[in-house]
């Protein structure tokens, strides 16, 4: 990190802390870009909407006991022709609000989206660390089984795994270990790019003097690599793993789409976009584009905010 | 224009004749013929493919009428009431350039008779088929059967010697994952000859030149493409398009965006098929639900729960926009037997529903796993959908399994599931066809598709004895009778009749068939 550390104060460590990050080099990048701070607000609008969905949206559903089908394909706006009732943004072909339902379907997406990065980044991290600092064939093999998977589609990737896995579990449980099985899907098809950083930023640490000086005194290569390499090659993963975070909610969009993620019972964006997609041509349009539009927005302002940090971070750029 | 084209077309076919297309006509449907085994799968888009291809004794024309097909004229014999006499048509050969005469009848008859084979249900009442002579062929039943004809429309013949060189005398198993060459080929009598076929994605036929019926069928479709596109917006776009001509399941969401395209047509009827849930009521415990050590569906208290559950009018309205029509049996109106009492729908009542189930000890509910095909009736998962919410309402948790209808209906051949939707088409007009698949409990014979494990022996001598029934108002007594069972019992939930959408060409000359099932030798352009 290149922010300035202060010493922590004894007496009141809080207001020097808070005001340390306000005046870090990251802060100041920050409160000069207003698109990172556009897609800041967006983002934190989403996720709190996400967050609090239960509380905010209008009602449950995924709770299929409250849903009225006389409520079906109602516009937005306008009251039902059957029973009068009047949506926001209208209701899908089950009667589902569909507000109430992006809020629900977001926190799908997110949930896979954040989830899945995290993996990715578990498992990406670790190997790149060992690949980096052991050389030799470990980090052959490793980083050619990084290649081969590189050289398919993520999606396709996803897919293949996602198909794997539901081959082997019994179907009574498929429903309840979709989500599970999507971020696992997601998560193993995303460690490439987080092994790769990490072992080109190792590979520089590694001749550092401070590495061979816990070298010398003889501390472990895994104390080495958690405590002492590990810290300094985090920013670089920090900027992939935001935008992989655009880029893994997409893929569960996608996969959803395509009939293979959330079930339809629990919509995520990506179910939500392909029920609407079904109705584009008879013109109930809304069941489509608000479900797009939630999720351009999510995936574009993460995006925007990885570009953003990728560049508040990189030293040459300043 | 179009007619000179024609004309033009098949002067050229005639000069050259060659198997060029003249006018060919792309098709295409939600779901794929199962298997090209014509015996395999009894299943509509599967015997609409084959229909092209091969051809039964008799046949059903796009009105209904039973027609001559391979048979020219058919009766009960006069000698032997327990017979029925078939005379063959003359001078027809296979594709492959083999004759056709009674020994590929006897043979295909065997064959549909097989464990194996899923039309041995329609042939339950056979005790042996014989060929007197070249071209005459004979049908022995137990006891004089008066609708055996009826029977047969979808029951295919295929050729002895070609089954015998490809290794295809036995009928696939298609439940337990079989792939055998008549599978994949086909080699029959019929208006079309296979080209290629690529499952699930394209199938190629062309006209058969030698085909006997031409000259007496208009036969102006001379290349058919037939593509099952499973997703409905990208089905009727390929049609909006003009990618397609001709879609036999118009998503009822986009009927009027049809309609309206300059070219194009929407033509409906009334569809011979009925659209249900069925339950297993016969077993102890439950492999799909959440309550141990007994069965709720085996409470009839549950069962009449679910019937009322369901919405129907709801469905109706918002699901299919009006293109259905509620049903409170499991048997379309076409149907020796229907009549309106039996098609009462009953009320829709939440309370009443949930008072039932707590009188049976489920006051709490219990959750339990729904099957739904995704490509097989119209809006299959939307209906799925739609009753887990209504079931919610009485407490019940559905987890809805929607599937291809491929992987869908060996659930139901194999007894894998507990609760699953259905649709019946009855080909023969008669209930013995509904009581012979769905109703007698399941054996070597009968009950292939009852998924229920209803089994009540009383019921199943009663169903097995319509067969030989020559009395046709004691014949239909017993019908009645029969059908009161079932409704008593309750063992499936109806849901609705379908109606057809075919959109397709403006162009194209065709009525609209209550089987769902378009014989293009019948089409013609103009």
């Amino acid at each position: 990190m290149t922010s300035v550390r202060t010493a922590p104060d004894r007496f009141n460590p809080m207001a020097l802390r808070i005001r340390a990050m306000w005046q870090s080099d990251l802060a100041w990048a920050f409160r000069h870009s207003p698109v990172a701070m556009v897609s800041f607000v967006v983002v934190v609008l989403l996720v709190s909407g996400a967050l609090l969905a239960p509380l905010v949206a209008p009602h449950d559903p995924f709770d299929p006991a409250t849903l009225n089908l006389m409520n079906g394909f109602t516009a937005p706006g306008t009251p039902n022709a059957f029973t009068g009732e009047s949506f926001w943004l209208g209701t899908d072909d089950q009667g589902r609000d569909v507000f109430s339902t992006i809020l629900f379907g977001m926190r799908i997406s997110l949930l896979v989206g954040f989830a899945a990065v995290l993996l990715g980044m578990v498992i990406g991290v670790t190997l790149g660390l060992i690949a980096g600092y052991r050389g030799g064939w470990t980090e052959t093999i490793i980083m050619r089984v990084a290649d081969v998977q590189l050289t398919f589609p993520a999606i396709l990737v996803a897919m293949l795994i996602f198909g794997i896995a539901k081959g082997f579990t019994p179907v009574e449980y498929r429903d309840q270990i979709a989500i599970w099985v999507l971020i696992l899907a997601i998560g193993l098809s995303d460690w490439v790019q987080f092994a790769r950083v990490v072992r080109g930023a190792t590979l520089v640490e590694t001749k550092k003097e401070y590495v061979q000086a816990a070298q010398l005194i003889g501390r472990s290569g895994t104390a080495i690599m958690i405590r002492h390499i590990l810290p300094n090659v985090l920013s670089p993963v920090l900027v992939i793993a935001t935008i992989s975070l655009a880029l893994a909610i997409i893929a569960e969009a996608t996969l959803s789409f395509l009939g293979v993620g959330a079930p339809p019972t629990q919509p995520s964006l990506g179910t939500l976009i392909r029920i609407g997609q079904g109705f584009l041509f008879s013109g109930e349009w809304w069941i489509l584009f608000f479900p797009a539009c939630t999720l351009l927005a999510l995936a574009l302002s993460v995006n925007l905010l990885g570009d953003w940090l990728r560049d508040a971070l990189n030293p040459k750029l300043r | 224009m179009q007619t000179k084209c024609l004309t033009i077309a098949a002067a050229l076919l005639t000069a050259t004749s060659l198997g060029a297309s003249a006018e060919a006509l792309r098709w295409a449907r939600a779901g794929d013929s199962l298997t090209l085994d014509p015996h395999a799968q009894n299943e509509g888009p599967t015997s609409a493919l084959a229909h092209q291809i091969m051809e039964p004794l008799v046949m059903r024309d796009m009105t209904g009428a039973i027609v001559p097909a391979l048979a020219t004229e058919w009766g009960p014999s006069e000698s032997d009431p327990n017979v029925w006499v078939f005379k063959l048509r003359e001078g027809v050969s296979f594709h492959d350039g083999a004759e056709f005469d009674s020994e590929d009848a006897v043979f295909s008859f065997n064959r549909a008779m097989t464990p194996d084979s899923d039309y041995k249900e329609l042939l339950a009442s056979v005790k042996e088929v014989r060929a007197p002579g070249k071209y005459e062929f004979e049908i022995v039943t137990d006891g004089p059967n008066p609708i055996m004809p009826s029977n047969l429309t979808n029951l295919f013949i295929i050729d002895k010697g070609w089954a015998e060189a490809n290794n295809a005398v036995k009928v696939q198993d298609y439940e337990g994952g079989e792939d055998t060459y008549a599978a994949k080929n086909a080699n029959g009598t019929g208006p079309y000859k296979l080209v290629s076929r690529e499952p699930d994605t394209k199938t190629v036929l062309t006209i058969n030149e030698e085909y006997w019926g031409k000259g007496e069928f208009p036969m102006e479709v001379t290349e058919i493409v037939y593509t099952p596109i499973q997703n409905a917006a990208t089905r009727v776009a390929a049609l909006l398009s003009g990618e397609v001509d001709f879609i036999q399941d118009v998503p009822v969401q986009d009927l009027s965006r049809v309609a309206a395209s300059d070219g194009l047509d929407v033509r409906t009827a009334p569809q011979n098929r009925v659209i249900f849930f069925g339950m297993n009521v016969g077993d102890d415990d439950l492999a799909t639900d959440n309550v141990d050590g007994k069965n709720p569906f085996a409470d009839i208290r549950v069962r009449q729960a679910f019937n009322i559950a369901i919405n129907r009018d709801a469905i109706m309205k918002v699901v299919m926009r009006e293109q259905s029509q509620p049903a409170g049996v499991i048997m379309p109106p076409f149907v020796n037997g229907w009549n309106a009492g039996l098609d009462q729908v009953p009320d829709h009542d939440t309370d009443a529903a949930k008072a039932l189930m707590t009188e049976a000890g489920y006051g709490d509910g219990f959750s339990i796993r729904l099957n739904c095909p995704n490509d097989r009736y119209i809006n299959d998962e939307a209906i799925c959908q739609a009753a887990v919410g209504m079931l919610a309402q009485i407490g019940v948790t559905v987890t809805l399994e929607a599937l291809p209808k491929a992987q869908h209906f060996p659930l139901i051949n194999k007894l894998e599931t507990d609760f699953y939707m259905l649709g019946w088409g009855v080909p023969t007009y008669d209930s013995e066809y509904i009581f012979n698949f769905l109703v007698h409990s399941r054996d070597e014979k009968y009950g292939s598709w009852n998924g229920t494990r209803f089994g009540n022996s009383g019921l199943d001598s009663k169903i097995e004895a319509l067969a030989s029934e020559t009395d046709l108002p004691k014949r239909n007594s017993m019908i009645a009778e029969i059908w009161q069972v079932v409704q008593d019992e309750q063992i499936y939930v109806p849901i609705h009749h379908q109606v057809l959408n075919w959109g397709m060409r403006s162009d194209i000359q065709t009525i609209v068939a209550p089987d769902d099932t378009a014989k293009f030798k019948y089409f013609s352009f103009n």
